[in-house]
C-alpha cells in the first residue's frame, strides 16, 4: 500500500491525533486502577495513625498487620489468577482448612512427620484441580462447581481429624509460622509468613506477566471464544487456574498449622475466600476477567488486613468491624462498575 | 414538498473537547427513504443518538419536529418524539414472546395482572399489516435474523413513530430477506413515515434513497437527491478522495492451478453442512458465496476444527491431515479470521502487541514459556508498518480501534503463523470504505505470495471483484461453482441463482 500513502496522509494523521488521546486516555484508566487502591491504603494508614494517638506506624504493630495479611494475600493471589479468568473459587477456605487438617495429621507421624508441608501443598492442588477439571472439562459454572466443593471439602476436612482439633506442639518447619527473618540483626527482621506472601505475589507476578501461560489466562478472561479459536488449550488454562488457587490455599493452610501448631476442620478458614475475594476486587481486578493485576492484589490485601488492625487499635467493636468491611467490599464492586463504564466492553 | 417532518440545523456534539459532530443540518420530510452515509466514526451513530436521547447535543443547535422545536432528553425521549430506532445489533429480549417484546416497557395490566391476551391481541393487526409469517406468542429466539427486524419494525409502528431509523439493517439478512425488508421499508414510506436509512451498501442505497446526506469526520460534507446519486461521487464524499481501483486483483488467476494446498472432502456435521467437498489451490482466491444460513460459517468452522464433524477428510499439499481444534489447525498452516471479530476474535482489553502475538507466543518463547517481548514488539511494529494499521501505538488496547483497524490487527496475528491457507469469513464486515480497499489489496498481495485463500462473504460484488472462482453453497450442500471465463467475468446472476436454487428453473 505504499503508492496510497500520500493520499491517505490526511485522514491518517487525525485518526493517530484521536488515537493519541485516546492512548493518553487509556494510560490514565490503566494508571488509575492501577494505583487505585494504593492512595486509600496510605490515607487508611495515617488516618488510623492519628485516630489510634500514634499507635499504628510502630515497628511492631506493621509487623503484625503484614503478618495478618500473609495468609489472606496468599489466598487472594490465587484468587486472583481464577477471577482474571473471569471465574471465581469460593472453595478456598475449606481448601485451606482441609490442607491444614492433613499436614497435621501427617506431621504426628514420627518417620513421615517431615513430609507434612509437601502433603499439605499437594492436598491443596489436588482439591483445585479436581475443582478446575470440573469447570473445564465437563464446562459446569464455576460459582457452582467451588460453591459445591466449599462444602464438600469443609466435611472432609472435618473428616479428616474426626471432627475434633489436632494438634502438634513440636510441628517441623514451625519457624513459618512465628519465626522471622532478620534483615539487619537486631534492627530490622520480617515474619515468614509475610516473606511467603511477597514471594507468592512475586511469582505470581511473573507467571502472569512474563510467560506465556499469563498471556494465556488474560486472553480466556478477556474472550473465551477468542481464545479457544485462537488455538489456546482453554481446558488447560481453567484447570491450571484452579490449580494454582488450590495450590495456594493449600499454602495457606501450612502458613495457619505452622503458627497455630493446631487446626481444627470445622473452623480454620472459615469465609476466608469472602476476605480473598475482597482483596482481588479492592485491587482492580474485573469480576468480568482479562483486567487486572497481582500488585492490586496484594494493595487490596493489605487494605483489609490494615481495616482489621486499625479497627481494633481504634477500639471499634467487632460487631461494627463486620458492617464496615461489608460496606467497604459493596463500594469495591462499585468501584469495578465505574472503571468498566469506560472499558471497550460496554 | 410539504413541510420537513425533522429538520436539524446546527447541531454539533463533543466528547471531552473532541468534536464528533460539527454543526450538521439534517432535513427529512414525511414519505421519504433518507439514505445516511459516511464511514466508521464519520458521526452518524453520534447523530443517531442524539434523536434517540442518548447523548444531549451541544448548545446552540436546534432540532424541530413537525415545525416545532423539541429537546429530546432521556432514552424514552426519543421515542416520546415519535422517532424509533432499529440499531444494528438489535435490542430485544429473546426470551420474551413477539408481543412482549411490542409491548416492552409498556405492558397492558388489568387489576395488575399481566394481560397477556390482550397484548397478543393488539400486535395482530401490525403484524398482519407488516407481512409477518409468525404468531404474536412466539419467542423472539425462534425467528430469524429477518423476523426479529419485523419485530423491531412493528415496535415502532405500535409506538406511533413517525421517524424510523434503521441502522445498517441489512447486515446480518439473506438477500432474500433483504429484499423483502426492502418491499416492506417502500411500504412504510407510502404509508407516510420517515425513513433515515444508514448503510455502507451502495446498492441498497440505490435501490432505497429518495436522497442521501453524507457526514465526514462530524460535518456534513454533502446532501443529493435522487438524481445526483451516483456510487462514484458518493464515495467520493465520504472518503474524501477518488477510490479509483476499490478492489485490487493483480495476482495471476492461473498461477496456482495446478498445486492444490487444501482439499476438504465430503465434510459434514449432520446438522447444517451436508457432504460439502472444495479444493484451493497455491495462489488463489476462492469465493464461498451463498444465502445466510447455507452453511458456510459452519463449513469453515469443520475445516479448522472449531466444530465436531461427522464425516470428511482433510488433505493438507496432498496429504491426508486430522484437525481436530483450531490450535491444531494454526500449527499446521490454516488459518481462520471470523465473522464476528469482536465475539469471537479480537481481546479488546489487550494490546495490539499482544492481540498479533498471541497465536505465536509459544512458538517465540524463551526455554518454551518465558515471553520474548523484543520478538513480540518486533513483530506487532512489523505488522503495523505492513498492513498499515493506524494506532498511536502497539501498546493502545484494540477496543480503541476502528472497525477496520481491528480487522487488521486480527489479520496480523493470523499472518504471524504464516499459514499456507487463510479463510476469511466476512473480512470487510463493519469496515469502512477505506480500510476495506486496503484489506483486499492485503488479500491480493497473499495471494501472490501463494497463499490459498478461501473468502466467505455475503457482499457479492466484493465476491466478485476480488475472487478466481466462486463456490456456491444452498441449504448445507455445495451449490456449484462460478468460474471466470476469457469471455465473460464473474456474474452476480450466476452466483445469486446458485445460491437460491434458481439455476434449475433456466435449464
Amino acid at each position: 500500500m505504499p503508492d496510497n500513502a500520500a493520499s491517505e496522509a490526511k485522514p491518517a494523521v487525525t485518526t493517530t491525533n484521536g488515537a493519541a488521546a485516546e492512548t493518553r486516555r487509556q494510560r490514565m484508566r490503566v494508571l488509575i486502577s492501577a494505583l487505585g487502591m494504593l492512595p486509600v491504603l496510605l490515607i487508611l494508614c495515617i488516618g488510623f495513625h492519628v485516630l489510634s494517638e500514634g499507635r499504628f506506624f510502630t515497628g511492631q504493630n506493621l509487623g503484625i498487620v503484614l503478618q495478618q495479611a500473609a495468609v489472606n494475600t496468599v489466598l487472594a493471589a490465587g484468587m486472583t489468577f481464577v477471577i482474571l479468568t473471569g471465574g471465581i473459587d469460593l472453595s478456598v477456605g475449606s481448601i485451606l482448612a482441609a490442607s491444614a487438617m492433613a499436614g497435621l495429621t501427617l506431621s504426628k507421624l514420627p518417620e513421615l512427620g517431615m513430609l507434612w508441608l509437601p502433603a499439605a501443598l499437594l492436598t491443596g492442588l489436588g482439591f483445585g484441580v479436581i475443582n478446575g477439571a470440573l469447570i473445564a472439562l465437563l464446562r459446569l459454572p464455576p460459582f457452582i462447581v467451588t460453591l459445591g466443593s466449599l462444602t464438600a471439602v469443609r466435611g472432609l476436612a472435618r473428616l479428616l481429624g474426626a471432627d475434633t482439633t489436632v494438634f502438634n506442639p513440636s510441628i517441623p518447619y514451625a519457624f513459618i509460622g512465628n519465626g522471622s527473618l532478620t534483615l539487619v540483626p537486631g534492627v530490622a527482621s520480617i515474619p515468614w509468613l509475610s516473606v511467603i506472601a511477597l514471594l507468592v505475589i512475586l511469582v505470581s507476578w511473573l507467571v502472569l506477566r512474563r510467560t506465556v501461560l499469563g498471556v494465556h489466562i488474560y486472553a480466556v478472561g478477556g474472550n473465551e471464544s477468542a481464545a479457544r479459536l485462537a488455538g489456546i488449550k482453554v481446558w488447560a488454562v481453567l484447570t491450571f487456574v484452579y490449580g494454582v488457587s488450590g495450590l495456594f490455599a493449600g499454602l495457606g493452610g501450612a502458613m495457619q498449622a505452622a503458627r497455630l501448631y493446631a487446626a481444627n476442620g470445622l473452623q480454620l478458614g472459615q469465609s476466608y475466600e469472602l476476605d480473598a475475594i475482597t482483596a482481588v476486587i479492592l485491587g482492580g481486578t474485573s469480576f468480568v476477567g482479562g483486567i487486572g493485576s497481582i500488585w492490586g492484589t496484594l494493595v487490596g490485601a493489605l487494605i483489609i488486613a490494615v481495616l482489621s488492625n486499625g479497627l481494633i487499635l481504634v477500639g471499634v467493636s467487632d460487631i461494627w468491624q463486620y458492617v464496615i468491611k461489608g460496606l467497604v467490599i459493596i463500594g469495591a464492586v462499585a468501584l469495578d462498575r465505574y472503571r468498566l463504564q469506560g472499558s471497550a466492553r460496554t | 414538498m410539504n413541510d420537513p417532518i425533522l429538520e436539524m440545523r446546527g447541531v454539533s456534539k463533543s466528547f471531552f473537547g473532541i468534536k464528533a459532530l460539527r454543526s450538521v443540518d439534517l432535513t427529512v420530510y414525511a414519505g421519504e427513504i433518507h439514505a445516511l452515509m459516511g464511514e466508521n466514526g464519520a458521526g452518524k451513530s453520534t447523530l443517531m443518538k442524539i434523536l434517540s436521547g442518548a447523548y444531549r447535543p451541544d448548545p446552540g443547535g436546534e432540532i424541530r419536529i413537525e415545525g416545532s422545536p423539541v429537546r429530546i432528553e432521556g432514552p424514552l425521549g426519543g421515542r416520546a418524539a415519535g422517532i424509533s430506532i432499529i440499531y444494528q445489533e438489535l435490542s430485544l429480549a429473546p426470551n420474551l414472546s413477539v408481543a412482549e417484546n411490542i409491548y416492552l416497557g409498556r405492558e397492558l395490566s388489568r387489576a395488575g395482572l399481566l394481560a397477556r391476551g390482550t397484548m397478543r391481541e393488539g400486535v395482530g393487526p401490525i403484524l398482519k399489516r407488516l407481512g409477518a409469517d409468525f404468531l404474536p406468542s412466539t419467542l423472539v429466539a425462534h425467528l430469524s435474523m429477518g423476523q426479529r427486524q419485523l419485530v423491531e419494525i412493528a415496535r415502532a409502528l405500535h409506538a406511533r413513530s413517525k421517524i424510523l431509523i434503521m441502522d445498517e439493517p441489512t447486515t446480518a439478512l439473506s438477500a432474500g430477506e433483504s429484499a423483502r425488508l426492502f418491499a416492506l421499508i417502500r411500504q412504510l414510506r407510502a404509508e407516510g413515515l420517515a425513513i433515515i436509512y444508514i448503510s455502507h451498501r451502495m446498492d441498497e442505497v440505490y435501490a432505497l434513497g429518495n436522497r442521501v446526506t453524507v457526514l465526514r469526520d462530524g460535518r456534513l460534507v454533502g446532501a443529493l437527491d435522487k438524481q445526483d446519486i451516483r456510487a462514484d461521487t458518493i464515495v467520493r464524499l465520504m472518503v474524501g478522495r477518488d477510490v479509483s481501483s476499490f478492489y485490487k486483483k493483480d495476482h495471476d488467476p492461473e498461477a496456482g492451478r495446478g498445486h492444490p494446498v487444501l482439499a476438504a472432502i465430503d465434510m459434514a456435521d449432520g446438522r447444517r453442512v451436508k457432504g460439502c467437498s472444495l479444493t484451493v489451490h497455491a495462489g488463489e482466491v476462492v469465493g464461498l458465496a451463498g444465502l445466510i444460513g447455507a452453511g458456510r460459517t459452519e463449513l469453515a468452522h469443520l475445516i479448522i476444527g472449531a466444530a465436531p464433524r461427522t464425516s470428511g477428510r482433510l488433505e493438507l499439499e496432498g496429504r491426508p491431515v486430522d484437525i481436530r481444534t483450531p490450535g491444531e489447525a494454526l500449527d499446521i498452516g490454516v488459518a481462520y479470521l471470523t465473522e464476528d471479530r469482536k465475539a469471537l476474535g479480537l481481546f479488546l482489553d489487550m494490546s495490539c502487541l499482544d492481540n498479533i502475538n498471541l497465536a505465536v507466543l509459544g512458538r517465540d518463547a524463551r526455554i518454551g514459556y518465558i515471553l520474548d517481548r523484543d520478538k513480540a514488539r518486533d513483530r506487532a511494529n512489523r505488522a503495523f508498518a505492513a498492513l498499515g494499521i493506524r494506532a498511536a501505538d502497539i501498546n493502545v488496547t484494540v477496543g480503541a480501534l476502528s472497525g477496520g483497524n481491528q480487522q487488521k490487527v486480527l489479520l496480523s496475528r493470523l499472518l504471524a503463523t504464516t499459514p499456507k491457507v487463510l479463510i476469511l469469513d466476512e473480512p470487510t464486515r463493519g469496515v469502512d470504505v477505506g480500510a476495506k480497499s486496503e484489506i483486499y489489496s492485503i488479500i491480493d498481495n497473499l495471494a501472490k505470495s501463494g497463499t490459498a485463500i478461501l473468502v466467505i462473504s455475503s457482499d457479492l460484488p466484493e465476491i466478485i471483484g476480488i475472487c478466481d472462482r466462486v463456490v456456491v453453497m444452498r441449504a448445507g450442500h455445495i451449490a456449484g461453482e462460478v468460474r471466470r471465463t476469457e469471455t465473460a467475468p464473474l456474474n452476480q446472476e450466476d452466483i445469486m441463482a446458485l445460491a437460491t436454487g434458481m439455476e434449475h428453473l433456466d435449464a
